[in-house]
């Protein structure tokens, strides 16, 4: 308790001590929902050993991550894409110069029972599962029971990543089970002969992952960009920011070993 | 005695008192008003347009994040629905059939530690009723969802069917002569059950048959929220039936009525209204309830096929609203936002008047016994 008080009056006074300074260190984030787990994280991280800086992380979506740093509303933007062109051009238009860091990948493995004797399936043949043209197992070469859909919510970063990749044109189907988190997606998976799932690479013990267009679902793979549900994801910044400054610090923290494990404590694939 | 100063104080005081217990209970009133004005001023955003309202109660097409997005709420609806009335059909009977044991069965001092036990289940939070659905009773349905289904079915009828099996037949030889009754009672008894077993046999061996591919769909969550309404309905029911009084009982007895026929015949059409109110109490339990179904429905925007088929997965509002609000609420005033106050609002006016018709029968029950 003591030391609680002892911890609040200290960040009360170091944060007095920085606006008298005039430099609030403030970092506004803002953008993908999919990247703000990682942006969050880095922001934790990065206040306990700075408690006089204050980073505040919205997840408001891609788009609005680009908007924030053409406009400049934010400081950093989060994307789980590249920027577009038009936006590229609105931020020349506006004098702005969008500066990409890649700062990790985010990876999908598609999972089945382990008693599922279905090693690999096409692109296509994912596709397909999931927008229910296929309707059986046995189709896909597996026993014949009736394919058991799992979706994450589409609320979710990783449901994001998988509709843009894989049913990107189709609708999943109306069958799919919609869970609310990856530990629910391989809880259901686990438990259910006939369901098939995608869970973030770091997510896919006790269950079986298949392999898509034959390639394995590994941290390597997708780093080689030979996997073929997997995207980069990226901050933005307003120019290169200068390295010693807050910003720059928080930005680039996915090049330092902590940053490395923070973002794999995510469930993505950290770059090398 | 009192000085008049101090009775001044006095007045003063007591006006202060009353005045600020008016103040908290117009607040808790005017919560509700202004709930209600704020989902409703949020959801009619939503209907831009006849299209809309027809595409919300009429489509079966869920799809709110793709691009052009399609609003169709008619499966979330019927899901709803199709739960609720799972529930309904668990809690209501069972619940009842509880509450007149508590009320007129057992003896005082079991019923003392009965009844908090029963009221307990509403005291063991939602997220682990969720939590048992998804990781205990799933699973299980998929192992052996067949037979579970088939003792079930088995236990609950059995019982049920042979007792009115046994009054029937008493009532069909009721009406021969005194001579054969005897003989014709046991042959229309031997008839009737051997017909009655047969075909409990052979529904309970379809049952056992079944295969569950999924074992989050409407039946473990009406299940699971049937036992979650359990307790309302006891405890309203079981308060209805004690109300009617002891007065109605024993005279019930003097006329020459039998316990069965007293209960059936006097007591619970006495307690009618208290009853109903306890079911729709009941109801709106299980409509309202959200981490449960969000946990053990499957969550798939779909009228099942066909549409009484509680093996398939369904998608209710409140889940939907849970599930949905973090993203769409990202984007306020996006038609995905506004479209979960729609829903919001159907909820609100559903469990209003649902409140509504309790509040009226509770009161009518009151004043019949009084």
């Amino acid at each position: 308790m003591k030391k609680q008080i002892l911890i609040a009056g200290l960040m009360a006074l170091s944060l007095t001590a920085a606006q008298a300074a005039g430099d609030p260190k403030k970092i506004v984030v803002d953008g993908s929902t999919t990247v703000g787990p990682i942006a969050k994280a880095f922001a934790e991280y990065y206040m306990k050993a700075h408690p006089d800086v204050n980073i505040t992380v919205s997840e408001s979506g891609s788009g609005n991550g680009a908007k924030g740093i053409i406009n400049g509303a934010c400081d950093v933007g989060t994307l789980s894409r590249a920027m577009k062109t038009e936006e590229l051009e609105a931020a020349k238009g506006k004098k702005r110069n969008p500066v990409q860091h890649t700062i990790a990948f985010d990876g999908l493995a598609v999972v089945v029972h382990p008693s599922n004797p279905v090693q690999s399936l096409s692109k296509d043949q994912l596709r397909d599962i999931f927008t229910g043209e296929i309707k059986s197992w046995q189709e896909v070469g597996g026993p014949n029971l009736k394919i058991v859909v799992i979706s994450r919510d589409t609320n979710s970063g990783t449901y994001e990543t998988f509709h843009e990749q894989v049913t990107k044109a189709g609708r999943i189907t109306d069958r799919a089970e919609y869970v609310g988190s990856n530990g629910a997606v391989r809880q259901r998976v686990q438990s259910t002969p006939a369901a098939i799932g995608y869970v973030g690479l770091a997510f896919t013990e006790g269950l079986k992952p298949v392999t898509i267009n034959g390639i394995e679902a590994t941290p390597e793979n997708v780093l080689a960009k030979k996997y073929p549900i997997s995207r980069g994801l990226f901050m933005y910044t307003a120019g290169e920011p200068a390295a010693g400054t807050a910003l720059g610090d928080y930005v680039n923290l996915y090049k330092a070993a902590d940053g490395k494990k923070l973002v794999a404590e995510q469930g993505f694939v950290p770059v090398q | 005695m009192l000085s008049r100063a101090a009775n001044r104080n006095q007045r003063l005081a007591r006006l202060l008192g009353e005045g600020f217990l008016l103040l908290v209970t117009s607040l808790s009133m005017l919560a509700v008003v202004f709930i209600l004005i704020f989902i409703a001023r949020d959801a009619f955003p939503f209907f831009t347009s006849w299209e809309r309202v027809r595409e919300f109660f009429g489509s079966v097409a869920w799809y709110p994040t793709r691009q052009p997005a399609e609003f169709g709420a008619l499966s979330i609806l019927f899901g709803s629905a199709l739960v609720t009335l799972g529930a309904a059909l668990v809690a209501i009977p069972l619940g009842l059939a509880a509450a007149v044991c508590l009320s007129d069965v057992l003896p005082f001092h079991i019923r003392q530690y009965v009844k908090p036990v029963v009221e307990m289940l509403a005291a063991i939070p939602s997220v682990a009723y969720g939590f048992f659905a998804l990781v205990v009773f799933a699973p299980a349905l998929q192992e052996r969802g067949g037979p579970m289904l088939a003792w079930a079915f088995w236990l609950v009828l059995t019982p049920i069917v042979f007792l009115t099996v046994l009054v029937v037949s008493d009532l069909a030889a009721a009406r021969l002569a005194e001579k054969v009754r005897t003989v014709a009672r046991a042959v229309v008894f031997a008839a009737l059950a051997a017909l009655a077993g047969w075909l409990l046999w052979k529904t309970g061996r379809l049952l056992y048959g079944l295969e569950i591919s999924s074992g989050t769909n409407a039946l473990n969550a009406a299940l699971i929220l049937g036992l979650m309404a359990l307790p309302t309905m006891v405890s309203v029911a079981e308060d209805a039936l004690q109300a009617t009084g002891r007065d109605l009982r024993m005279a019930s007895y003097a006329l020459g009525a039998t316990r069965a026929e007293t209960l059936i015949k006097v007591v619970i059409p006495a307690a009618g209204s208290g009853i109903l109110a306890a079911g729709i109490l009941a109801i709106m339990r299980a409509v309202g309830e959200t981490m449960v179904v969000w946990m053990a429905s499957g969550n798939a925007a779909r009228i099942p096929e066909p549409w009484f088929n509680f093996l398939d997965p369904v998608r209710t509002l409140t889940a939907t609203i849970a599930g949905d609000m973090g993203e769409a609420d990202q984007s306020a005033g996006s038609a995905h936002y506004h479209v979960l106050f729609a829903m919001a609002l159907v909820l609100l006016v559903f469990s209003l008047v649902c409140n509504l018709v309790s509040e009226h029968m509770l009161a009518r029950t009151r004043r019949r016994l009084r």
